[in-house]
């Protein structure tokens, strides 16, 4: 710990003269394009997913959905991302002979991967709507899928924020493993300024000071969403 | 109006309903009783296939309902149904929980009809000029169909005294307000019928009245109403047929004055000795 204060300086020369922030910045984009990118893409799918899981079953069409989407489910929560990454990079792409760069295919990957968890956040949220709100939707004549979209999943989504914040968080910080398939993240950017200089103690702890940073804002982030959506629930 | 066929309801293996039979003319208002646990709710949750009956016919305006093969949503428009516990849109305005279902409908016939038109007019380029098909008027936009809606739903609210209230949200309305809110919301689709399960059950005493007084000014308008209740005094003052409903089965139908003067079921003396005591 003795020259810590030259540690320091190695790491701002190499940081600021050697254009190491470019990288950096670039990371930092490319880590929050990816979660963001990630988390719609998985909104999208855990809503669809969930909303499937919750159709009555008693017509053939629904329970073949849902035997897909609990085999889909299963899938992506029972293996790692890292494993499903390397799948995806070197054994889906090629051999469907599509192009794609690591970070394209990372966005794809954490927004399959997340629409997994999230199905099951939005199902719980789904199943923690009354019931009688999608019965009064259907009995002014609304569709299933109508009542769904404009009552249901409104009110599901505000009870799971919460957890849907935390999702997110998680997905901020499970980014860190996209340099698998040639993604340059925060991470890799930082490895980089500290392979340049022989000296990793002050870069990997600015990482993590980002990385904590990133967190702190989400989280404040969607305190502030919630509280605007508790509107309604606001007595007089 | 309505015809019920032996209608038939079990869930599982216990049979909740067990052939019922009834015809319901435009203008009836008929009130439902029975004890708990007979299958009164289950009837007239079945009667707009809240549950799907599992045999029988409902002959609703000339269609069977309980065909799963027509578009119900199509007919529960035409039959609208006020519940226990309100079910009001709780991420909705007042106003919004009213205009939502009119407007949404009517919106989605109005991009069925443009979607009809563009598919006419992308024909008609193909056809000679004699028999190009004719568009498919439209007569209304988007905000002209909102504005209505809205227009609409204040005067129903001013209807029932709640104007102030109109933008506000519902956790913020009283029991009895609430569930006004509720039976107009269902009067703001144009209903040929409204069904009322126990409407009153979930109020607290003193905000019955407002309801009840509602629903008496409806009757005297002479909308087709199905009420299941337990206020027997509101039976008796605006039926003009009250049905007793035990074990699945209709017992007796009659007109309030026979039904409570006269009873003739034991099952229902034995039930009315019990509430009217």
């Amino acid at each position: 710990m003795g020259n810590f204060p030259q540690k320091v300086d190695r790491f701002i020369e190499s940081f600021i003269a050697q254009n190491g922030y470019v990288r950096v910045l670039e990371g930092l984009r490319n880590t929050l394009l990816i979660a963001v990118c990630g988390l719609l893409i998985g909104i999208l799918i855990g809503t669809v997913i969930a909303t499937v899981r919750v159709i009555p079953k008693y017509k053939r069409l629904p329970r073949i959905l849902n035997g897909f989407c609990s085999f889909y489910v299963g899938l992506f929560r029972g293996t790692p991302i890292v494993v499903q990454l390397l799948v995806f990079y070197y054994v889906m792409l090629p051999l469907m002979g599509i192009r794609m760069t690591g970070v394209q295919v990372s966005m794809l990957v954490f927004g399959l991967n997340s629409g997994a968890y999230i199905s099951e956040i939005m199902r719980s949220g789904i199943l923690s709507v009354d019931p009688g709100q999608m019965e009064g939707g259907r009995a002014v004549g609304l569709s299933f899928g109508t009542t769904m979209i404009r009552i249901v999943i409104p009110q599901a989504v505000k009870n799971i924020l919460p957890t849907l914040g935390n999702e997110f968080i998680a997905l901020i910080k499970e980014t860190s493993v996209v340099s698998f398939v040639g993604a340059a993240d925060l991470y890799v950017a930082f490895s980089y300024i500290g392979s340049n200089t022989y000296e990793f103690m002050v870069p990997y702890l600015v990482m993590a000071v980002i990385y904590i940073l990133l967190v702190l804002i989400i989280s404040t982030g969607i305190r502030i969403m919630e509280r605007s959506l508790r509107r309604s629930d606001r007595s007089h | 109006m309505i015809e019920v066929i032996n209608l038939e309801k079990h869930f599982g293996d216990s049979k909740v309903l067990k052939g019922i039979n009834i015809t319901i003319e435009k203008g009836d208002i008929v009130v439902v009783i029975g004890p708990s646990g007979s299958g009164k709710s289950t009837f007239l949750r079945c009667l707009n296939c809240m549950e799907d009956p599992t045999g029988g016919q409902i002959i609703f305006n000339g269609v069977d309902i309980a065909d799963m093969k027509v578009d119900i949503n199509v007919h529960r428009r035409r039959m609208g149904m006020v519940f226990q516990h309100f079910n009001l849109f709780s991420n909705k305005t007042v106003i919004q929980n009213i205009m939502l279902a009119p407007v949404l409908i009517q919106c989605q016939e109005l991009r069925r009809a443009k979607r009809r038109n563009l598919w006419i007019r992308c024909s008609n380029l193909f056809r000679k000029a004699e028999n190009k098909r004719e568009l498919v008027a439209i007569g209304t936009t988007r905000a002209q169909i909102k504005a209505k809606a809205r227009a609409d739903a204040l005067s129903l609210l001013k209807r029932i005294g709640l104007e102030d209230k109109a933008e506000v949200y519902p956790s913020t309305l009283s029991g009895g307000q609430k569930q006004r809110v509720a039976i107009i919301r269902s009067l703001a689709m144009n209903p040929d019928v409204i069904l009322f399960d126990e409407p009153t059950s979930a109020l607290d005493p003193e905000m019955v009245g407002e309801v009840l007084d509602l629903m008496k000014a409806l009757a005297r308008e002479g909308m087709t109403m199905i009420i299941v209740t337990h206020e027997m005094g509101f039976a008796r003052e605006v039926a003009n047929r009250v049905l007793f409903i035990d074990d699945g089965r209709i017992l007796e139908s009659a007109p309030p004055e026979e039904f409570f003067g006269a009873p003739k079921n034991p099952r229902l003396k034995e039930f009315l000795s019990k509430v009217l005591a």
